[in-house]
């Protein structure tokens, strides 16, 4: 392993569905500590992209290298093993379902002996209380129903949940654009917590404002290219803002606009 | 006077504050409580004409009816909670109660390993239902209802075939008969209780143990709440669904020899209506037609209190073809009272 190499790397990466291109020539990297976003509008490729990331898709051309090995992902659970968790916007939680329950639904701690083991709730619910208090979140009941919290909280107990099973890397898709304003300022406040923790973070936004304040590095992704791989010191807001809307064509708007109001 | 606590704490900006009183009358299991207690009170009243409170062999008689109904409503309400339903358990008693009476008469086999032989019948049943709701991606209302009018069919035209009538006779000739009735259907106590009792309160501590307690439990409410989302975070969500048919033939195949050995006889519609009656007791335990929601103490109470109906209407000699609209009345209250508690856990706004 060199010291250049990155937790997660995306080396030129293309996805064709038939005779579409998806995605063509995307690189992106991402290290422990830091916080890379993805920018793109709606059709950009963000979701291939993730999914290509989490093991849910195959890439066709293009490298993917985890601490620079390059690496196959053939599912989910193939990422998962190497520490890449995926929280995805509706499908994180139960609502139903309590979030202890929640918490540990697949993964449950286990007392006793043979066939006579149970649940160990007690724990469960200690576990994350605690693990929720040092993400910073404060929750009334561990038995409250995971319906009743609001979008943020959600988002916030999953994230917390992916970084107690050690995940590693940690793809958000989408975590704050269903969110109101305020809703979504608790959400970043839990992705720069996994961070100063240590997890790699993967931030998928069409929101320029959500990705500046907490990214180290941004990736605007447009019709399935990449317009640029930026650290932070290498570009403003304004100038994010402008690539992010397509600069050219937002000016073109602009300007007929202008010419409608003219008319009038 | 404490300070209030909200002064402290942030108010979350659209958490309804719940006080205890309404977070404890929206629980499944204490709805269904009070329900079941407002009915034995209600025919304490009606059928005063006999003492409905203080007289045992009429406390005997309801708990018989109640727990023909709620052993098999343990798995179907776990079923119901996992997001699925079984409308063929009723016809399953009649096909297991008719398969341990052949086996007993017309092929001689000790009543022991004819009863083995009907278990895992059971649960081959259980298991062909869930496969094929899984690999089909069907909803299993068409599925099991399916499997019902086959298993209907097959229990009336073999006994048919059989016997030249409707029905298996002197099951009691079968070698073992009588020490194996012990276990399933003798009585308890001069107030003739009966032990099928015992198996209905057994089955309702296990069942609850396994959905509050066990992992499995865990992936129960996962399944039925929410299967991808399950699925997305490691829970075997086929497996949880075709264990949870399993164990809903398997019970009722139970049921199915414990009739054989009360009646010694088993009539080939055996068991068919109940599949519905089983859904009511549940539905009144809490669970929801959509899965991820229910409770097996609650399923419990909710047998009694058909059980109470049913033999209610029976000693406040009304017509007994009331019962059903006691049920459907039932069903309705429980559907409407259960959408509230959904609502409010489900924070809709």
């Amino acid at each position: 392993m060199t010291a250049a190499a990155h937790l997660l790397e995306a080396d030129a990466i293309s996805k064709y569905y038939g005779n579409v291109v998806a995605l063509k020539d995307v690189s992106m990297h991402v290290n422990a500590g830091e916080v890379t976003c993805i920018l793109g509008d709606n059709g950009a490729g963000k979701s291939s992209f993730i999914k290509i990331l989490s093991g849910a898709h195959r890439h066709d051309a293009g490298r993917l290298l985890v601490e620079g090995e390059e690496v196959q992902f053939g599912s989910p659970r193939d990422a998962r093993a190497k520490g890449i968790a995926t929280v995805y916007q509706d499908l994180a939680m139960v609502p139903l379902m309590s979030i202890w329950r929640n918490f540990f639904l697949g993964a449950e701690p286990r007392k006793g002996i043979g066939p006579l083991r149970w649940f160990d709730a007690a724990s469960a619910k200690r576990i994350v209380r605690r693990e929720l208090s040092q993400m910073g979140i404060d929750i009334r009941d561990p038995d409250q129903p995971v319906g009743t919290l609001s979008g943020g909280e959600r988002q916030s107990v999953a994230i917390a949940r992916a970084v107690y099973f050690g995940a590693r890397v940690l793809i958000l898709d989408e975590p704050t654009s269903a969110l109101g304003v305020k809703q979504a300022g608790v959400v970043l406040k839990y992705i720069l917590q996994a961070r100063d923790r240590g997890v790699a973070v993967i931030f998928i936004t069409h929101n320029p404002h959500h990705a500046y304040p907490v990214g180290d590095r941004f990736v605007i992704l447009n019709r399935g290219q990449s317009l640029g791989n930026y650290a932070k010191s290498e570009i403003d807001r304004p100038e994010l803002v402008r690539l992010m809307a397509g600069g050219r064509e937002l000016g073109e708007l602009e300007h007929e606009l202008e010419a409608i109001k003219a008319e009038l | 006077m404490t300070e209030p606590a909200a002064a402290t704490t942030t108010p979350d900006e659209r958490l309804v504050r719940v006080g205890p009183l309404a977070r404890v009358l929206t629980r499944p299991d204490i709805g269904a409580l009070l329900g079941a207690i407002a009915v034995f009170f209600a025919f304490a009243y009606f059928a005063r004409a006999v003492n409905w409170i203080g007289e045992p062999a009429i406390a005997a008689s309801w708990t018989d009816q109640a727990a023909q109904f709620g052993i098999v409503a343990v798995p179907v309400a776990l079923l119901m909670i996992g997001g699925e339903f079984d409308l063929s358990a009723g016809a399953m008693i009649g096909s297991s109660g008719l398969l341990l009476g052949y086996l007993a008469t017309f092929q001689g086999l000790n009543i022991w390993p004819a009863m083995a032989i009907v278990l895992l019948f059971g649960l081959a049943v259980g298991f062909v239902n869930g496969l094929v709701v899984i690999r089909t991606n069907l909803p299993s209302f068409i599925v099991t209802l399916a499997t019902f009018f086959v298993l209907q069919g097959v229990n009336a035209a073999l006994t048919l075939n059989l016997t030249g009538t409707t029905a298996i006779q002197e099951i009691d000739s079968a070698t073992g008969f009588d020490s194996a009735r012990r276990f399933f259907a003798s009585e308890l106590t001069q107030y003739d209780f009966k032990v099928k009792v015992l198996w209905w309160i057994g089955l309702t501590l296990a069942g609850a143990w396994l959905l509050a307690k066990s992992r499995f439990g865990n992936w129960i409410y996962g399944a039925g709440g929410d299967p991808v989302a399950a699925r997305n975070v490691g829970v075997p969500v086929a497996r949880t669904k075709i264990t949870l048919f399993m164990m809903t033939s398997g019970v009722a195949a139970l049921m199915g020899i414990i009739t054989a050995f009360e009646l010694r006889s088993i009539q080939a519609k055996e068991g068919i209506g109940l599949e519905f009656v089983f859904i009511i007791c549940a539905v009144v335990g809490g669970c929801l037609l959509t899965g991820g929601y229910g409770s097996v103490i609650g399923t419990f109470f909710g047998a009694a209190m058909l059980g109470m109906v049913q033999l209610g209407i029976i000693f406040a000699e009304w017509d007994s073809n009331w019962t059903f609209t006691f049920q459907g009345a039932i069903l309705f209250a429980a559907v409407m009272l259960n959408t509230v508690i959904r609502n409010r856990a489900q924070g809709s706004r």
